[in-house]
């Protein structure tokens, strides 16, 4: 990772960002095991430097289709953290009025379109968007998210030879994180590189370090530009590391001591001060003001009302 | 008034909505060469490739792809060839289609029209003959439409175009070459409103898609005998327009469903317990169904005249329905 060519605002404004999250996905795992969450959260802890990294290489008006585990790329994108969490705690005041939880946060207005539980399910739903940007023909990218375990799905493949006979302006961007849900994902295909796929295709690809915000930008950027241009799709692998299990109650893969070293976080943080772009007690400061933000979130998420009862008949149909 | 065909019903429906509307984007397997029935015929010499878009054969990709072009500005409007085929776009269709707009929290509308030919005839065998308006009638946030006459074919594609929901629009395919009056011009029919094509005071009868006409023959030959029958035709499924249905029955006391879906789980069995819910006191006799045998659509067209039910059929059932002898 090179810093040299970074200007300290930005590289200050990934830590803020990676921070932002990795707050965000503390707190949502505190109020998850005091209760107060209910379902199956799948957290992110580990992938912030993807959603920080790409986010930074769009536009406000492309569109990022997330999966299950998407909270970091909403926040990346500019979601509003309150609106979330009181989202995640199912409070009338959510993203989605309580009606999507953390699996289907959704927030149009800054690109972040929805998301989906069922694995891969997004790439299609990522495709179709890349076909409104290509025909609005404002430049317009279409993104989709997801780890590993979607690489053996059938609309994997299909959307991948679509995207690319219809040099449709799309990312395929992969975290692969080894764990396709609970299993390795030598369990599950002989493909240790999902972007091997891509090449099938004729799909420009790229794997990166996920753990190097940098790298990520700059994969993603070239690749965004290539979609900008009308020069079709791109796949982008980023190797990561899910610091959680497969979602909350379930043990993490690593070892506690095994966690830190992988933790983009702090690995981020220590190259920017090893580097002298910013002094230990500004990282300190940036770690504390997500924190506290997040806080507030959170607590004005739990003070919000529950929905009320007649909102689980609205909104079935579009009137 | 002039007469037109089914299909070319569909075909106009297209033609005038695409230039009405420039959004409008159809797409499915061969449309560019008008499909296997000719339904998307002279589209792409009148809008192009760009908007008449043809897909390799991967329904469940195509089917997402409809709907992530719906929630970001296109109005798509997607062929399946066969309803059979739309089993492999059910996550698309039942998980994302249907959900989208009540899991985002109304933030995202999902103006989608899927059309799919359904139905038995010729031979085609188990995966070219399904009727599964029942499956897609269960899931919240679908609209279901199963037009029969070649006016309604063209004026419900219309309707179900401009509709801002995913709408399945299902073509029986032994209907296409039939001929009815044309559409009206300006004349329109919204989703959700049944029609009277018979009437008559002493039994109800629904027919489903294609066994409006079946039933239609039924109440014929029921004349002849002296019974009256009034023929109801849904033409829209979800939602099902229940007091059209129910203000019938309550004038004859007697209703029998007919499709051409199995008849165990098929619509028929929801019609049937809405409309007891309704008028269990006006019904002179329990409301009697007539549907395919519980079996795979066979192939051998031997077989498949036993499977489709006719209006011998509905009569047999129309009897035993006036038959009854309720027990106070």
């Amino acid at each position: 990772m090179t810093t040299s060519e970074v200007s300290r605002d930005d590289l200050r404004s990934f830590l803020e960002s990676m921070w932002l999250i990795r707050a965000f996905e503390e707190k949502a795992a505190e109020i998850y095991a005091r209760g107060k969450i209910n379902g199956l959260l799948h957290l992110g802890m580990g992938l912030e430097g993807v959603a920080s990294g790409a986010a930074s290489a769009m536009r406000r008006d492309d569109y990022v289709f997330g999966g299950h585990r998407a909270h970091a790329h909403a926040i990346a994108r500019g979601a509003d953290i309150t609106s979330m969490m009181a989202e995640l705690a199912g409070r009338s005041t959510g993203l989605c009025g309580g009606k999507g939880g953390t699996m289907h946060l959704s927030a149009p207005d800054v690109g972040f379109v929805t998301a989906t539980g069922v694995v891969a399910g997004n790439i299609p739903l990522a495709l179709g968007a890349a076909l409104s940007a290509r025909e609005a023909g404002r430049e317009q990218v279409s993104a989709a998210v997801f780890g590993d375990g979607a690489g053996q799905a059938g609309v994997f493949h299909e959307s991948l030879n679509i995207a690319s006979l219809w040099k449709l302006p799309m990312l395929f961007i992969c975290e692969n994180n080894g764990y396709a849900e609970f299993s390795p994902l030598s369990d599950h295909t002989l493909v240790e590189r999902l972007s091997e796929y891509a090449k099938t295709y004729g799909v420009p690809r790229v794997t990166v370090d996920g753990n190097d915000v940098l790298a990520v930008r700059d994969a993603i950027a070239e690749a965004v530009q290539r979609a900008r241009a009308g020069k079709g799709p791109s796949f982008v692998e980023c190797l990561t590391h899910r610091l959680r299990g497969h979602y909350e109650g379930k043990k993490s893969e690593y070892e506690r001591s095994e966690i830190d070293s992988k933790d983009v976080v702090r690995i981020f943080e220590r190259k920017l001060i090893e580097s002298g772009d910013i002094l230990r007690d500004e990282a300190t400061e940036i770690a504390r003001l997500a924190r506290e933000r997040v806080e507030q979130a959170a607590k004005a998420a739990l003070d919000a009302p529950w929905p009320q009862a007649d909102q689980v008949t609205t909104q079935v149909l579009s009137t | 008034m002039a007469e037109t065909r089914y299909i070319n019903g569909i075909q106009q429906a297209l033609l005038e909505e695409m230039a009405d509307d420039s959004t409008i984007r159809v797409m499915g397997e061969d449309v560019t060469f008008g499909g296997p029935f000719g339904a998307t015929k002279g589209l792409v010499e009148a809008y192009g490739e760009s908007r008449v878009i043809n897909t390799p054969i991967s329904e469940a990709t195509i089917v997402g792809m409809a709907v992530g072009a719906a929630i970001t500005g296109l109005r798509p409007v997607l062929e399946i060839m066969f309803v059979d085929f739309i089993t492999l776009g059910m996550d698309q269709l039942v998980n994302h289609a249907a959900k989208l707009h009540y899991m985002t929290g109304g933030q995202l509308e999902v103006p989608l029209t899927i059309r799919a030919t359904c139905g038995v005839g010729g031979g085609y065998g188990a995966h070219h003959s399904q009727s599964l308006e029942a499956w897609f009638s269960h899931v919240p946030g679908l609209k279901v439409v199963a037009p029969y006459t070649p006016a309604d074919a063209k004026a419900l594609l219309k309707s179900s175009i401009r509709d801002n929901n995913t709408v399945l629009f299902l073509e029986h395919r032994g209907l296409y070459w039939t001929r009815g009056e044309e559409l009206a011009e300006h004349e329109q029919v919204a989703l959700g409103e049944a029609v009277v094509r018979r009437a008559g005071k002493d039994i109800t009868i629904l027919g489903v898609s294609k066994m409006v006409g079946t039933a239609l023959k039924a109440a014929e030959q029921l004349a002849e005998h002296g019974i009256e029958a009034e023929v109801i035709d849904p033409r829209t499924l979800a939602p099902l327009d229940l007091d059209t249905i129910v203000s019938s029955v309550k004038r004859t006391g007697h209703l029998v469903i007919a499709h051409e879906a199995v008849e165990t789980g098929g619509i028929g069995a929801e019609i049937a317990a809405r409309v007891q819910e309704a008028a269990f006191n006006e019904l002179a006799a329990p409301v009697m169904r007539v549907g395919a045998p519980f079996s795979p659509v066979p192939t051998s067209i031997a077989l498949e005249k036993e499977f489709v039910p006719g209006p011998e059929q509905v009569i047999e059932a129309v009897r035993r329905s006036i038959a009854y002898n309720r027990v106070a």
